[in-house]
């Protein structure tokens, strides 16, 4: 039997980057919120100690930061006619658990998208015609545009100390900068990260070939950095363990070192961890979230009571929370029909190795966003006439690290382990580099996200079940992007390259990316969206669904700066017109 | 500490098991939370040398495929050396090995190529299964053990193992063993001194990475520059502790 609490004005599901902007926008408009985070309490000192934090074996393969499996996972399959089998082991993307979710262990990428991303469907129709955008490409266009969102992009790069050159000032392209973002108001908060010689060698031979290179914009402080909220950042000391890694030196952004000093001391706030939520609860008509219930570490029970809901977990989670509420029409891959779980994407990543033979590289000095970039083969920044795709990605240099369990490239024809493959790990390690490229995944009618019929999670639940595969849209891309990156590995003068193309079907294996999109999509049609523009349900409207699984298609650029402007766009919209008619549909369908 | 948090009544679904998460932490109004000295500092291995997990047949075996996966020869030390098959011993016995942190609910299916780990045991279990089976294989109609072999043997026998050519029986996937196996190996020689393997930093002095160090800053911009430092692990480097 619940335990019965008392009413709050707002309760958040997940307390990671999007909930932690949520709680800290509703309590300055004066709401008592409450956020319930299933992980534990986590902070830099305790926790992300710079005494032990740069070990690779016990937080990247011992998964220490990131979601336990044996609590919950999912299934997976790469088409309907197979049987799916549950994800037993992390590896393709690395799902967080505990405050600050996964982005404790990002590489602090933040990016924009492209103007053009948030037309996907209109812009290339009208650009390539209708044979490029075939039928079982279940693309749309984002119910908001980049211009909507630009103010909210800049507080989130202000919140976090992004280090980067802007490469398009109002309108007027910046030297360097990228010349392909779309306009921004002001520079960005902090100059670029010190760049090491890797990517300064990329830089210089994509310029020799007319591309646009330029520094990534880092949540990597280049230097001491106080934000809006008087929270302080300590600059970045190149130790080269971001990603999968928590920083222990207050130098990449996440919700500790930007927000959680203020927001958790504010009275009308209050954090409960070690607490999963595991329904939504509705009124008996279904159109109005009564709150939650959720169970603590003991097993107890709790009823939440909320005026206003809010799922602020991770998209996959999301989803799963809406499945299993019963709330909106699941998604029916036959007829196309139904919205929760539709438009599941992902990205689709490859890479081109350098080796050198007379370049003292030091690898393992780096930073998570720490290289230089082009995203003249992103979006529709070229001409796809004639190439068989849309979309695009970045291709870029970043050195992040090299922890050698990880990154130990050998050249083409190098055994995977003797003596040979001794001798040149050996030779190349300190003088070898890698581009990468990260592309975008269409959605398709074929991808998508429902319950598992056979699997539960340890409380009795049914997993979510993914079922997804690349399309020919997303390897023809990949293809044309990972030869674009070997023409400029070429040009870096090595002794020899070795370009890694992704073959094949989606594998769950290899660590891909953490960029997991969709699911219960925005848009301005309630057939074919969960929410409307403000993130907010077309069904019940004081429920707000945050986070990437609004997008309806997934664009070439790390989620993390998208994500959270819209989670600051739904939030602007709550405040300013939602609390002064509770309840009602901000958009009428 | 205005915090009000209670103690962990019993082992609850939920329970998780990090230190940590013995509380039920309600936070409010409260300012940031944590305590001071409470931070989770890695525990080391005990590198006493005898094997908590492995039986002496299984050692064998490790220790024979370890000497052939990563080789002792001039490039640099080899598996043997840098203590892998103590720390596989030691990764196996505790949390890794028991797959506290894999999903191992059943049933069990073989699955596609592409939908990763399907054993139907833990990393422990997998290890020991295949091992039985890798040792019935070799020794039915009176062939030698692994280890008993030569060396050229136990490569073209590690090469089919890899290529997933020796049948197994129906529950061990020798393919998926190998890269099990060859993973774990890894493990063992990269990682942080301090597990048990890469004993005396050596393999990260045979590559030239630096280590679990904090700053980095003055190496940045030296291009082409060799870095001036030996590596040091989370406990130190040999040097401080009387070994080098």
């Amino acid at each position: 039997m619940a335990t019965r609490l008392p009413s709050v004005d707002a309760v958040l599901v997940g307390f990671g980057w999007t909930g932690a902007i949520m709680a800290q926008e509703l309590t300055d408009a004066g709401l008592n919120v409450l956020a319930i985070e299933r992980g534990d309490w986590r902070d830099t000192p305790t926790d992300f100690s710079p005494a032990y934090a740069q070990d690779e074996l016990r937080y990247y393969w011992r998964h220490e930061l990131f979601q336990r499996l044996n609590h919950e996972t999912l299934t997976i399959r790469n088409k309907a006619s197979e049987t799916a089998l549950p994800m037993r082991q992390l590896g393709s993307f690395l799902l967080g658990s505990g405050v600050g979710g996964a982005g404790v262990h990002w590489n602090g990428q933040v990016w924009r998208f492209l103007p053009s991303d948030f037309k996907a469907r209109s812009h290339n129709l009208q650009r390539y015609g209708k044979a490029a955008v075939p039928d079982d490409m279940t693309i749309q266009d984002y119910p908001v545009t980049y211009d909507d969102l630009e103010p909210h992009y800049d507080k989130f790069e202000y919140l976090c100390g992004i280090s980067g050159k802007a490469g398009n000032l109002k309108g007027v392209i910046q030297p360097g900068g990228d010349p392909f973002e779309g306009p921004r108001q002001r520079e960005y908060p902090n100059p670029p990260l010190d760049m090491p010689y890797a990517p300064t060698l990329f830089g210089k031979a994509a310029a020799g070939l007319g591309r646009h290179p330029f520094p990534h914009p880092a949540a990597n402080s280049s230097r001491p950095y106080t934000n809006p909220l008087g929270v302080q950042l300590g600059p970045c000391t190149y130790c080269g363990f971001c990603e999968k890694y928590a920083c222990g030196n207050y130098s990449k952004a996440c919700a500790q070192t930007t927000i959680l000093p203020v927001l958790m001391r504010k009275k009308n706030f209050t954090l409960k961890t070690n607490s999963e939520v595991i329904r939504v609860n509705l009124s008996p008509d279904g159109k109005t979230a009564t709150g939650v219930t959720y169970l603590d570490e003991t097993g107890q029970e709790f009823e939440q009571p909320a005026e206003l809901v809010v799922l602020s977990a991770y998209i996959l989670h999301n989803v799963r929370l809406l499945l299993i509420s019963g709330i909106g029409k699941p998604y029916d891959p036959a007829t196309g029909q139904g919205v929760v779980g539709r438009n599941y994407a992902y990205q689709i990543t490859s890479s081109v190795n350098v080796f050198f033979d007379d370049k003292i590289l030091n690898p393992f000095v780096g930073a998570g966003a720490l290289g230089v970039m082009l995203n003249d083969f992103n979006g529709d920044n070229f001409d796809h006439t004639g190439l068989g795709f849309i979309g695009g990605g970045y291709v870029g240099l970043m050195q992040t690290g090299a922890r050698p369990i990880e990154t130990h490239s050998t050249p083409t024809g190098t055994p995977a382990w003797g003596a040979e493959w001794k001798k040149a790990i050996a030779r190349d390690y300190l003088k070898t580099t890698s581009i990468a490229t990260h592309g975008a995944v269409m959605s398709h009618r074929g991808n998508y996200l429902d319950l598992d019929p056979t699997y539960k999670d340890v409380l009795g639940r049914p997993l979510l079940r993914m079922t997804f595969d690349f399309t020919d849209n997303e390897h023809r891309m990949s293809d044309y992007l990972t030869d674009r990156a070997a023409e400029i590995a070429k040009a870096m003068g090595g002794r020899e390259i070795k370009a890694n193309y992704r073959k094949g079907s989606w594998d769950v294996v290899p660590y891909q990316t953490t960029h997991n999109t969709g699911g219960a999509i925005m848009g301005d049609d309630p057939k074919t969206s969960f929410t409307n523009k403000y993130l907010q349900s077309w069904d019940v409207p004081n429920l707000f669904v945050l986070g990437a699984t609004a997008f309806p298609q997934n664009a070439g650029y790390n989620p993390t700066g998208t994500v959270a402007a819209l989670a600051y766009h739904a939030a602007e919209a709550i405040k300013s017109q939602y609390l002064k008619a509770p309840h009602q549909p901000l958009v009428q369908a | 500490m205005p915090l009000d948090r209670r103690a962990l009544l019993g082992v609850g679904v939920l329970a998780c098991a990090t230190p940590v998460a013995a509380w039920a932490a309600r936070y409010s109004g409260a300012g940031v939370i944590w305590s001071p000295n409470t931070s989770a500092y890695p525990t080391a291995t005990d590198l006493k040398a005898h094997y908590v997990y492995f039986t002496p047949d299984e050692a064998a075996f490790i220790e024979a495929a370890c000497a052939r996966l990563i080789p002792s020869d001039a490039t640099g030390p080899g598996a043997i050396e840098a203590g892998v098959p103590l720390f596989l011993d030691r990764q196996l016995a505790g949390e890794y090995g028991k797959g506290a942190r894999l999903y191992m609910q059943g049933p069990f299916g073989k699955g596609t190529a592409t939908q990763g780990y399907q054993a139907k045991w833990p990393p422990a279990g997998f290890h020991r299964a295949a091992i039985q089976a890798i040792g019935e294989h070799l020794t039915k109609g009176g062939g030698a053990a692994f280890h008993k072999r030569a060396a050229a043997d136990q490569d073209a026998f590690l090469k089919d193992l890899e290529a997933g050519k020796p049948d197994l029986g129906p529950d061990v996937d020798g393919k998926a063993y190998f890269k099990l196996l060859l993973q774990n190996v890894m493990e063992g020689y990269f990682s942080d001194p301090i597990y048990g393997g890469n004993r005396d930093l050596s393999a990260w002095k045979m590559i030239g990475f630096a280590g679990a160090r904090y700053d980095q800053r003055a190496y940045v911009l030296s291009y082409g520059k060799p870095y001036p430092l030996p590596p040091v692990g989370i406990g130190g480097r040999p040097a401080w502790t009387g070994k080098a």
